[in-house]
């Protein structure tokens, strides 16, 4: 929407009014030392009664505000968000460091998880930037990234900039001094849901259910533990990141609910991507991709059989995270916690 | 030549963002000049000198640094010209948060940092509030919450720009930036070109080497606070 269509509106309505119309419009007033102004009068003439030295210092006059004031209307009210309507990305391939073309394309859908496999410094990050920037034979790979079946135009891959892939891994923390529930609460004003609150809670029951331990909304986000730290940004970013994609980097050691947080972020419709060697995550992917010397080597389908081990590598993984239950209680491990591996599982281990 | 204004607080990754950047540009060797303003001291040209990149650094000492700025850039330009550079890059620090060294129809990059608290983009003022691209850096280290979060917040305070997510150490996302870079206006000069943004009004007895403290000592242009009475 044009600015200026918001002009008749702020100029014959009271502040009052319109901070019940566009409650973000407090935001703005309080950004520009505005906050306490007469609200029962209208922009215009409220500012009548402010100091012109004031404004200027925001480099604003009586009448800029106004228009400045329209302009964050304007930029509040349109849907901000070009990331959400895709169904569909597909990967044309390049060519990897050696220049030897991949020859390959593959297409994830929304629900879909794809893992992605391969040494360090193989060229992982290499393929995440080129989803993340809608590389479009470009970039150093020469791929070209498809939303929902074309090529996006300059427009589109400077609209989504950014706002695309939602990240997840290992060494993000968080660095605000805020509580659990201030912290999910002022991420869900920032995307503008009818009841942050609401959506706070939500949000929190979910986190909580994931963590190895539990905490209460009002810890500080800083206080939780790496486990609990990741439980609360999966929660999080499943429900209230608006990005589509998601890519998480390694999670395995975390003190988390892994098989649960993936399919979290699987059932909110989101397209995951997934940099992991751990197989209880890997196999429950759709797909892996190989990547080697810059380039996708292959991609693989998980198979029947893949599928059919994941129940065995559930059952040592839970022996582990038995193991792990008992230190964690102080306790003393025997020889009865471990069980025995039959004679031809370990024969194929 | 096309010139574009790098400005941001210090330490926030203006100079990683910019190396980045002229990577991605994929320009021949030495058709790229930064002009670095800074206060007291800088080990940036060390940076670009490691590059290949030309560079030429100027130290505001005891003027106010945007002052300092304006009164040079002009002769940036020139010597960028002569230098036949097909982009030069001015990086300066905000240092009070008060000014910008942004000029009308130059293409304006604003680098912030994702560590500095989510609040940080509503009390840098015209330095982010005229730019038209907020870049932000050390995304990768902070939850994505937060990283939308302070999106959001920047989008508050300077509706209009293009926030972009770049990390300093890998490049990642400097491709978006470099693009906007090839796009950003040709001049010749400056001359008669505005600033976006008023300079501060500072012309006290303390601008011109004053110590000493009280109304005795106080001249010129003053503001004084008012304090609450009980």
């Amino acid at each position: 929407m044009n600015p200026n269509a918001f002009l008749p509106e702020v100029s014959a309505t009271t502040i009052a009014e319109l901070l019940k119309c566009y409650p973000l419009a407090s935001d703005y007033l309080a950004n520009m030392r505005l906050g306490k102004i007469d609200h029962d009068k209208t922009l215009p003439d409220a500012l009548i009664d402010v100091d012109e030295d004031t404004l200027e210092e925001f480099g604003l006059t009586r009448e800029s505000v106004v228009l400045h004031f329209c302009s964050f209307l304007s930029a509040f009210s349109k849907n901000t968000e070009p990331a959400r309507d895709i169904s569909s990305i597909t990967i044309l391939g390049g060519r990897d460091k050696s220049g030897r073309p991949e020859q390959i394309e593959i297409t994830v859908v929304p629900g879909e998880i794809v893992s992605i496999v391969g040494p360090t410094g193989s060229g992982k990050s290499r393929l995440l930037e080129d989803i993340e920037c809608l590389a479009q034979r470009d970039t150093p790979t020469g791929r070209q990234i498809l939303l929902n079946g074309n090529a996006p135009d300059d427009e589109r891959r400077f609209a989504t900039g950014g706002k695309l892939v939602a990240q997840l891994s290992q060494n993000m923390n968080f660095v605000m001094d805020l509580t659990v529930r201030e912290f999910l609460e002022m991420h869900a004003k920032s995307r503008m849901v009818q009841n942050p609150s609401e959506a706070a809670k939500r949000c929190f029951a979910c986190a909580n259910s994931l963590a190895g331990e539990k905490y209460t909304p009002d810890t500080k986000v800083t206080q939780l533990s790496g486990g609990q730290s990741r439980a609360l940004m999966i929660a999080d970013t499943a429900l209230m990141s608006a990005s589509p994609i998601i890519l998480i980097d390694e999670i395995e050691n975390a003190g988390i609910d892994r098989k649960e947080a993936i399919k979290l972020l699987a059932g909110h419709e989101k397209i995951i991507l997934m940099s992991t060697h751990d197989p209880l995550l890997a196999l429950r992917a759709d797909k892996r991709i190989g990547i080697k010397n810059g380039g996708i080597a292959k991609i693989l389908v998980t198979t029947e059989t893949e599928r059919q081990s994941l129940t065995s590598i559930e059952e040592m993984d839970e022996i582990l995270q038995n193991l792990r239950n008992h230190l964690r209680a102080g306790e003393t491990i025997t020889s009865e916690m471990i069980p025995k591996m039959e004679e031809k599982h370990v024969g194929t281990l | 030549m096309k010139l574009i204004t790098v400005a941001g607080p210090p330490s926030s990754g203006k100079t990683s963002v910019i190396l980045k950047t002229i990577a991605n540009l994929k320009l021949p060797e030495k058709s790229v000049g930064v002009v670095k303003f800074d206060s007291l001291t800088s080990f940036d040209h060390l940076r670009y000198e490691e590059q290949g990149i030309p560079n030429q650094t100027g130290f505001a000492g005891k003027i106010c640094p945007d002052h300092f700025f304006v009164s040079n850039i002009e002769d940036a330009v020139q010597w960028g010209r002569k230098k036949e550079f097909s982009i030069l890059v001015t990086e300066s620090a905000g240092l009070c948060n008060r000014c910008s060294p942004y000029v009308n129809g130059i293409l304006s990059v604003c680098v912030i940092d994702n560590l500095s608290g989510v609040n940080t983009p509503r009390k840098i003022g015209p330095m982010l509030k005229y730019a038209d691209i907020v870049v932000v850096t050390k995304g990768d280290i902070v939850s994505q919450a937060e990283r939308e979060v302070f999106a959001f917040n920047i989008k508050e305070v300077n509706a209009n720009a293009h926030v972009l997510f770049i990390n300093g150490i890998t490049g990642q996302g400097a491709f978006l930036l470099a693009k906007y870079w090839q796009d950003a206006l040709d001049i010749d000069t400056l001359k008669d070109r505005k600033l976006r943004f008023t300079m501060p009004a500072a012309i006290c007895s303390y601008c011109t080497g004053e110590t000493r403290i009280g109304d005795n000592y106080q001249m010129g242009m003053l503001k004084r606070m008012e304090f609450e009475d009980e």
